[in-house]
């Protein structure tokens, strides 16, 4: 045990099955957690259970609504101190059918992959690129790497957070402050429950995890949690335009 | 449609099953569902966690709620599996106060089964150790109960197999060990008598089961290995010994049901005498087991139940009472090596009363062995049931998949007064499982 201070970060949708994964993986190296949701019952319930299971580690509760952007910045300012490390999960599939339908479900299902998170996230940017250090992870998706017929919405909503998280890493690369695109591919989670998942191309939340947390020690940029998904995204964004539109993925 | 059947795969059933992910969902799901039962991990070996119409499983109820490392004191939801909670708890010192064979069963399966271990005859069955637990009631109110608060609710809960309500979470006390290793010392009884007097001899000891070869005759009948436990302090181990060593993964598994015809008298027989072979020769010596192969041997092996073949078995648990212990034992050995109806890892072991309305246990002595489902060995079980119910004991109904309700009723003394907490909860009808509707419960 060291004697250094602990650690702390900020997990944001820390309710998700990935959310209570990754807190669990920090608790468990003895950081300080406080986990974001919009739920306040249900993180509470979290964080009763990580703090039950885990002596070393205080864990702490926030509510924040993702889609509620001008409370972004009193919600950081409220932090009894800037967190070392910010863990953003939020994100939700919505319904592809809904959401070609009903505009309001489309929007609201663009605003919590795209533009919830990337404004809560350039809150934290700023604030880290003044303090000079901090590692920012964001929760992507493979949806995002290209449209398909059968989750646009979704998927686009995450290509924009991708390309924001891109630009992000850019401008702040030189100044001490690293941003971490995170893609699990498959995951099974309460999101995708009953769906027939390819068992080699599904990973578990605690793989998830893991991955996040190993960027602590080795900060990448783009991580695919499962290797095999680099390749099986780099081949679908090979197929021609002309091509691709006529398939059924 | 799941497949539902219990851990022996006997009686083969199947049925809608609904997961509750919070503990308001899993008490609307059971205020909404007339003929619902609660089902943890699904290791009641018959059909005691099978819903007369549906099945509820709070898998989702798996977050520890509170643990206090200086009282030992543990709040769980009820789904949380009891391999979690040693998983965690053991490597920081702490140990449940008492654990079934298995580990993959739920806190609220361990109280509604009030399941025993091999302290029961010193330390009670699990429920004794139940400070207090929420429960669901088919009128949608969750309420608290404990020794004081809903007294009765809270008896008829501890061995009342989910059928006054849907168990929510619960609190109970863990014990401090020093170590993850249990100190083992093995003694041979040549005969049931020497058994049943050196399992007297040995109460004082925090663990003790014996394992009994059910196929030995004659002058042998009975023959067992008396392994008694304590958990072995810190400077009892070696340097080379981890203080708490991990439970053990990558295990092996049965991957295919075995075909029956492997597991006969002759099989059955040489391994059991093979056991007892490599056990007496470790006679009176003291060896330090890793607390998982000591607590829960047959974990090590993935999906063992299907060693019994396609047909499933039976595990057949009676108690019974001490004066005639003894006597209807030894008749039960009888029939059983007569029939050359033989089981792995047959155990001997004394209990003493339980608290609980509906609890299994009774100051006598419980036989637990597994009997593989056929015509014959129905015959047998039915026959076996007439014996210990005959000796005014009872057979226990987490294993239970096929007694008579006249054997049932002979052995539990306090079925109206459970029946009637039942009713006043309005749980009469409405939590129901394919056991209760079995048994008339």
């Amino acid at each position: 045990m060291s004697d250094a201070p602990a650690k702390s970060v900020l997990v944001v949708g820390g309710t998700s099955d990935i959310g209570r994964a990754v807190a669990s993986a920090y608790a468990a190296r003895g950081w300080h957690v406080t986990l974001a949701a919009r739920d306040a019952e249900a993180a509470a319930r979290e964080a009763a259970d990580l703090n039950a299971r885990h002596d070393t580690s205080r864990i702490e509760t926030r509510t924040i609504d993702i889609l509620d952007t001008d409370a972004f910045p009193g919600f950081l300012d409220a932090l009894p101190a800037l967190p070392d490390t910010v863990v953003c999960v939020v994100g939700a599939m919505g319904e592809q059918a809904r959401a070609e339908r009903d505009p309001d479900h489309a929007a609201e299902v663009l605003r919590t992959n795209f533009e919830g998170p990337a404004l809560l996230l350039e809150a934290v940017a700023g604030r880290f690129a003044t303090r000079g250090r901090g590692l920012i992870v964001g929760i992507s998706s493979v949806a995002g790497d290209r449209g398909r017929a059968t989750n646009y919405v979704y998927g686009a909503g995450k290509a924009g957070f991708t390309a924001y998280l891109s630009g992000l890493r850019n401008r702040l690369a030189k100044g001490g402050v690293h941003v971490a695109t995170v893609k699990p591919g498959f995951v099974r989670t309460r999101m995708t429950e009953g769906m027939d998942l390819p068992g080699p191309l599904t990973a578990t939340p605690a793989t998830v995890a893991e991955r996040i947390v190993a960027l602590e020690e080795r900060p990448r940029d783009v991580v695919y949690v499962l290797r095999r998904w680099r390749l099986v995204m780099l081949i679908i964004r090979a197929i021609p335009e002309a091509i691709f539109k006529k398939l059924k993925l | 449609m799941k497949d539902l059947s219990g851990w022996g795969r006997y009686p083969r059933l199947f049925g809608p099953l609904t997961t509750a992910r919070t503990a308001a969902s899993a008490a609307r799901l059971t205020a909404a569902a007339p003929g619902v039962v609660a089902r943890g991990l699904g290791r009641a070996y018959g059909d005691a966690a099978i819903g007369r119409e549906h099945t509820l499983a709070p898998a989702g109820l798996d977050r520890l709620q509170g643990f206090n490392p200086d009282t030992g004191l543990l709040q769980a939801e009820a789904g949380v599996s009891l391999n979690d909670i040693l998983t965690n708890l053991v490597p920081r010192g702490f140990f449940p106060p008492v654990v079934p064979g298995t580990r993959f069963v739920t806190v609220g399966g361990m109280i509604a089964s009030d399941v025993h271990g091999k302290n029961q005859h010193n330390d009670g069955t699990f429920g004794e150790h139940v400070e207090a637990l929420s429960l669901a009631l088919p009128d949608g109110r969750t309420i608290r109960c404990a020794r004081d608060e809903n007294p009765e609710l809270f008896h008829a809960t501890i061995g009342g197999m989910g059928l006054t309500g849907t168990i929510l979470d619960a609190s109970f006390r863990l014990r401090r060990v020093e170590t993850g290793w249990i100190r083992q010392t093995t003694s041979v009884a040549e005969n049931l008598s020497e058994a049943i007097a050196l399992l007297g001899r040995t109460s004082g000891a925090t663990y003790t089961v014996a394992w009994i070869d059910v196929l030995a005759r004659g002058a042998a009948l009975g023959r067992s290995l008396i392994l008694e436990g304590e958990h072995a302090a810190r400077d009892e181990l070696g340097p080379r010994q981890a203080q708490f060593p991990p439970a053990r993964t990558g295990r092996v598994g049965v991957p295919f049901d075995m075909p029956g015809g492997l597991l006969n008298a002759r099989t059955v027989s040489a391994f059991n005498a093979l056991y007892y072979r490599k056990g007496a020769r470790r006679a009176g010596r003291t060896t330090l087991v890793p607390w998982d192969s000591y607590f829960f041997p047959l974990d090590g092996i993935a999906r063992w139940n299907r060693i019994y073949g396609p047909r499933g078995f039976v595990q057949h648990q009676c108690v019974i009472p001490e004066a005639r212990a003894e006597a209807v034992l030894s008749a039960i050995l009888d029939r059983l090596s007569q029939t050359g109806t033989g089981s792995f890892l047959a155990v001997l072991k004394r209990l003493r009363a339980g608290t609980g309305l509906m609890s299994f246990p009774m100051d006598g002595l419980t036989l637990a062995l597994d009997i593989p489902v056929s015509e014959r060995g129905l015959a047998l079980l039915a026959e076996i049931d007439g014996l210990v119910s005959a000796a005014g004991g009872r057979l226990y109904l987490a294993k239970d998949a096929c007694q008579s309700r006249d054997t049932f009723e002979a052995g539990y003394p306090n079925i109206a007064a459970f029946r009637e907490v039942r009713r006043d909860a309005g749980a009469l009808g409405h939590m129901s499982s394919k056991q209760s509707e079995r048994l008339g419960l």
